[in-house]
């Protein structure tokens, strides 16, 4: 077994635990091949149970013959280990090390967790593209299923099963791919009933410097339009960006040669901006200093709250030019996996009340992040302590998750899951024992046959008893689109996931349970009142039958 | 009347200042009491009403080609911008409102014309519903310590304290003139909060004039007698809530503060929070960044952190923090002061006693705690909000940064106050509008002088009345937020104090949440009130049924358990085998959809007849249904409101969209 080959001391007596709002507490330390455990003796429970794969960074000081451990954690939690004897120190840290930065994807957890609660829906079959796609089927006959990218040779990043024009048959989409960045063609992301408008994405085209075109992707994006109809290219970079793209062989969709769409760009931020102003903003909370004028500085420095207005700006006008201007839209960056989906799948938030609700929004990450192939592996590697500065890591997908959250901070009964859900969400995109968010890809997920091998998220979070903790009492179905506001005034920080460990959050918990007494009381009589209203119902009818004869 | 150069303006627009495009045309009239625009549009009939009383600037600028533009800014942070077509018609209206905006006499303020049809006995009664007697008394004085001295009877000893105070048992008249005569405008040393239990007490007073040498031994007396008082402690604690600085410039000027040599076992402690000058500047220079339009969120941070605002928000909570420690933790008392002991003495007063006392934390406590810290004690309304005019620079945000703090601790323990922020934006509203005459003058003297309680209404009764609109759903007087003193996190972290956009910001909807938990909760509540009503009216229905039954045929055997309507109890096994069927025949109950809960919640109040005892809410009440409608700032950063846009041109749009 391999593990074994990396733990130097599977277990150190006398380990003292610190941790955010508990007492600091003693125990044995445990490694095993992908937790550390540390149980206390006086009460022979674990106090602490932590997977590997969740340690960000780890430091280490020596006073004497005491070792301390710094675990930084992806959640962004701090823990502390003292433990007594430098040589099992510098071992527990070694193993830590290594086991938290394995190679191979197939030594991670998922491949060997095994569930022990009982499996009512396979989650990895709730969210089928097939049955998404009968959702429109019903109201459009406008759009198909392509198998073409079947084996994942057309487009690698992409799953097997796309939607794309009825008009436009396989062998044009080969070259329209061949056209675009990762041969990511448009497809089809959402189609907005009301109006029968669509919001497609795509990569860049590929124009390079001397202006390539490509007729099958102007025929391909003109088919979705109506006639005489314009629709809306949302090019998530700034012209700057988009132009420069061009020597390196990317580029932007000419007007000439798309005289019926009108481009707009957006700047939105990616990789190592992401990456670094989350490691910024990370440090201002964790800082537990007394001077308010410098967090306020900080917190502007971090520009974490600008990458979300300009996300939440950007999918705000797409779903405007979708049902105010009764326009489609084409949205894409460069490769069309991050910022692309961030406005793709917040696009939909506003627009369409399914994606709102449990079930809808989980059907969303499936369709637009997991299948659309946003490298989850990649952007989640590291979290907000790493220092390795690699290039391919970026908090894309929690970006998308407080975009939500300031959504549903303004719409508080307009969602049927509540912020745990997305806390949740963003736990198991950076360490999990479900193979969900594992591999950048669908064929990734194929060679590693997760399916077979793994659990799915979803066949844990759908059980009855998960799903109550993250319901949304307040939720009342509301099928307007809803328009968040994204005046900075508006924006506030998700303390929920930033100031998680800094604060105490026990008096909003005490008003989170108090708002479900209330509401919980509420049912309860109406049922009461329903029953008895019943029962009354009966005994008239039984008096009325009694008395007519 | 005479005031008014012009009473009507028609095609007088209103620009709205989240989008650009939609100004509405009606008709400006100027009243005695309000400016009040009316929109032409007959479906709406939108009026906007605002107070002369709460217009704070009033800027003409320059003229365009579609009109004269006049800018109004108002205390309550409402902006009003109207073009007049005509230059002269702009005129007239700028200087009539220059005047209406800056009475001289109290006479012209709005309190002696407001009539809420009541008649004369209600009105008293409306006056005697907070008694600062009855809080003595509910703090357990008089007792073997604390005595009423009528030492300041007819205003003899200081005319911005109230008549009756509360003083040491020991300390004789003659020690309390002795020491009158050692402090700034005479302002002694007196009881502001006392703890029954402990015996610690919180007394206010203005700064001592010791300049660099000078001793008072009445004064050494009158602190000596504050700490025999409790017996519980050896000392007691001076706060100077000023910052070091200041107090030592004060020395040369022959003011200062207390010598701890001079005086026996206390412990002396400045707390920094800045004078009136820098808060008025503050709240400018955040006012600014609230105004801006399309701020990027650099622009708002910024702009925020370089006001300060936060920062001073930040010292009164903590000196709020402090004496509350001092008082719950150490059982010692402590002496509040600053310069005049009634601007930042007010403040931290009232925090601490709110962090420690939970009666203070209701809406009857509230009210209490203001009469008392603030109006009784001579906080000077009058010169800080500018009812009358006056020198601009006494003016000063000093009880909306109390208000503010509250708002605060609103937000850190959500269940623990009886009231909801609605409350505290009424209350602000009203300390500038002079609608009732709580807020007026500059102490009590001056008030009964006017005789106030005969000529106006107090303000207090007319919230009372209103109180189910006040209301916190998520209060409950059992709760555990509820026992004894708040506890802030021992080491106050940098991030726990927020920008209070439902202040200022309020009257840009488009800002704030769409749904309001708050008016959900309390819909629901109602509606669960009334369903225990009508349980027990079916069970009593269904018990007489059941006897008739029993006695007539002695068939039916299901008989339900009488059940009590209140209580949480789920043991009831009916509800077990209750199909999901509630919403058919529930349409007897109020709508509670949260779509629609913004708008009924305003109606309340605009509905019966008290539109304009509360203006800022009849203001707000045109907002179509439906979350779509109402929502929003727009997405391309406020230019453009994509509701209501179907006639709208291409080509600017297209701006909007390039723009940010």
């Amino acid at each position: 077994m391999e593990f074994a080959e990396l733990i130097k001391t599977p277990r150190v007596d006398n380990v003292v635990l610190h941790r955010p709002f508990y007492p600091a507490v003693e125990g044995t330390l445990c490694l095993t091949g992908h937790h550390l455990i540390l149980s206390s003796r006086q009460d022979n429970t674990e106090e602490l149970w932590l997977l590997h794969s969740n340690i960000d960074a780890i430091d280490k000081r020596f006073v004497g013959s005491l070792g301390t451990i710094i675990i930084k954690c992806k959640d962004f939690r701090i823990i502390q280990l003292d433990i007594p004897g430098m040589e099992e120190c510098l071992n527990i840290a070694s193993s830590i090390e290594a086991l938290s930065t394995l190679d191979s994807v197939t030594l991670m957890y998922p491949f060997f967790y095994r569930p022990m609660f009982e499996v009512i829906e396979d989650g990895w079959h709730s969210f089928l593209p097939e049955q998404e796609f009968e959702l429109y089927s019903s109201a459009t006959s406008e759009w198909r299923l392509s198998y073409v990218n079947k084996e994942f040779a057309v487009c690698p990043s992409y799953p097997p099963i796309v939607i794309v024009p009825k008009s436009v048959d396989d062998e044009a989409l080969r070259k329209v791919a061949a056209f675009r960045h990762g041969g990511r063609f448009p497809v089809l992301s959402y189609y907005h009933k009301k109006n029968g408008m669509v919001i497609m994405r795509s990569g860049q085209p590929l124009t390079g410097t001397n202006g390539r075109r490509c007729k099958e992707d102007e025929k391909l994006i003109n088919a979705t339009l109506r006639a005489g109809k314009r629709g809306y290219i949302i090019d998530t970079r700034s012209l700057n960006v988009a132009q420069q793209a061009r020597a390196k062989g990317g580029g932007f969709e000419q007007e000439a040669h798309y005289p019926q769409w009108r481009r707009i760009h957006k700047s939105i931020e990616r990789y190592h901006v992401l990456q670094e102003s989350l490691i910024k903003l990370v440090e201002a909370c964790n800082e537990q200093t007394h001077n308010m004028d410098r967090w306020l500085g900080k917190l502007e420095a971090s520009n974490w709250l600008t990458h979300i207005k300009e996300i939440l700006t950007t999918a705000c006008l797409a779903a405007q030019c979708i049902d105010r201007e009764g326009a489609s839209v084409l949205i894409h960056g460069t490769e069309g996996t991050d910022s692309t989906l961030q406005v793709t799948s917040l696009a939909q938030i506003i627009l369409e009340p399914r994606s709102r609700t449990i079930r809808g929004f989980e059907a969303l990450i499936e369709r637009e992040w997991l299948q659309a192939g946003h490298p989850f592996q990649q952007r989640c590697a590291q979290s907000a302590y790493c220092n390795s500065k690699q290039k391919w890591e970026a908090p894309v997908f929690l970006l998308f998750l407080d975009c939500v959250w300031q959504i549903l901070r303004q719409f508080p009964c307009s969602f049927e899951f509540n912020e745990h859900f997305l806390i949740m969400l963003f736990e198991h995109a950076y360490a999990s024992q479900f193979g969900t968010f594992l591999g950048n890809n669908e064929s990734e997920r194929c060679k590693l046959k997760l399916q077979q091998k793994t659990m799915s998220l979803w066949s844990w979070v759908n059980r009855p008893s998960e799903l109550s903790k993250f319901t949304n009492p307040l939720f009342e179905a509301n099928n307007l689109v809803i328009w968040p506001s994204v005046a900075p005034q508006s924006l506030h920080l998700w303390e929920g996931i930033f100031l998680r460990w800094s604060r105490s959050s026990k008096y909003l918990d005490e008003a989170y349970e108090e708002m479900v007494n209330i509401i919980e009381y509420n049912k309860e009589l109406q049922a009461k009142v329903n029953i008895l209203r019943r029962q009354l119902a009966e005994l008239e009818t039984d008096d009325g039958l009694r008395e007519s004869p | 009347m005479e005031h008014i150069r012009t009473p009507k303006v028609e095609n007088v627009r209103l620009v709205d200042r989240v989008s650009c495009k939609k100004a509405a045309l009606g008709t400006l009239y100027l009243t005695a009491t309000h400016v009040i625009f009316v929109e032409n549009s007959p479906d709406t009939r939108k009026e906007t009403w605002i107070l002369h009383s709460q217009i704070s600037t009033i800027e003409k600028q320059a003229t365009t080609a579609t009109g004269c533009p006049l800018l109004i800014r108002c205390k309550n942070f409402q902006i009003v911008q109207l073009v007049i077509p005509q230059e002269r018609d702009c005129h007239d209206v700028y200087i009539s409102l220059m005047r209406l905006a800056r009475p001289v006499k109290y006479e012209e303020l709005y309190c002696f014309s407001f009539n809420p049809k009541l008649d004369k006995e209600e009105r008293e009664q409306g006056w005697l519903l907070i008694d600062l007697s009855e809080e003595y008394e509910r703090m357990g004085l008089p007792d073997n310590y604390w005595q009423l001295s009528d030492v300041n009877r007819d205003y003899r000893v200081c005319d911005s304290y109230p008549t009756d105070l509360y003083v040491p048992k020991s300390a004789t008249a003659h020690i309390i003139v002795g020491s009158s005569k050692f402090r700034s405008r005479r302002r002694f040393p007196a009881l502001s909060y006392y703890c029954k239990e402990s015996h610690a007490s919180i007394c206010r007073s203005s700064q001592p004039l010791s300049g660099f040498s000078a001793r008072c031994l009445e004064d050494e007396q009158m602190l000596q007698a504050i700490r025999k008082a409790n017996p519980g402690s050896d000392f007691i604690y001076v706060v100077d809530t000023r910052p070091k600085l200041n107090a030592m410039a004060n020395r040369a000027a022959g003011k200062g503060y207390e010598n701890e040599d001079n005086y026996s076992n206390i412990k002396f402690q400045f707390i920094g929070i800045e004078n009136i000058h820098v808060m008025r500047n503050s709240l400018q220079k955040m006012l600014e960044v609230c105004e801006l339009k399309s701020p990027s969120m650099s622009d708002f941070l910024w702009g925020l952190e370089n006001s300060g605002w936060l920062r001073h928000i930040k010292a009164i909570m903590d000196a709020g923090i402090f004496i509350a420690k001092a008082v719950s933790e150490e059982g010692a008392s402590v002496l509040v002061h600053c310069s005049d002991g009634w601007d930042r003495t007010a403040q931290v007063c009232s925090v601490a006693s709110l962090l420690l006392d939970p009666y203070y934390r209701t809406v009857k406590g509230f009210m209490v705690l203001i009469e008392k810290d603030w109006i009784a004690f001579g906080h000077k309304f009058n010169h800080r909000y500018g009812n009358l005019d006056g020198d601009p620079k006494e003016i000063s945000p000093v009880i909306d940064q109390f208000i503010e703090c509250v708002w605060q601790l609103t937000e850190l323990f959500p269940c623990a106050f009886e009231f909801n922020e609605r409350f505290l934006i009424h209350i602000q509203h009203h300390v500038y509008s002079c609608q009732f005459g709580n807020f007026l003058c500059n102490s009590q003297k001056e008030r009964r002088e006017l005789k106030i309680q005969e000529r106006t209404y107090s303000l207090w009764s007319h919230l009372w009345k209103n109180r189910a609109d006040y209301l916190n759903p998520l209060f409950r007087a059992d709760h555990s937020q509820m026992q004894g003193s708040l506890h802030l996190p021992t080491a106050p972290c940098n991030f726990t104090y927020k920008f209070w956009s439902g202040m200022y910001n309020r009257f840009e909807k488009g800002l704030h949440p769409r749904q309001s938990v708050t008016d959900y909760l309390m819909a629901v509540k109602e509606e669960s009130q009334q369903l225990e009503e009508e349980l027990e009216a079916l069970q009593g229905r269904l018990e007489k049924i059941q006897e008739v039954h029993f006695n007539g045929t002695k068939v039916k055997g299901k008989h339900s358990e009488p059940s009590k309507p209140s209580g949480f109890s789920t043991s009831d096994n009916s509800t077990a085998n209750t199909p999901q069927d509630y919403s058919g025949n529930m349409k007897s109950f109020p709508s509670r959809s949260p779509s629609q809960g913004d708008e009924d919640s305003a109606l309340i109040l605009t509905q019966d007849n008290l539109k304009s005892s509360d203006p800022d809410l009849s203001v707000n009440s045109d907002q179509e249904s439906g979350v779509e409608d109402l929502s929003c700032r727009s997405p391309s950063g406020g230019e453009h409101a994509p509701s209501e846009d179907s006639g709208k041109d291409r080509d600017s749009d297209e701006a909007v969209f390039l723009t940010a």
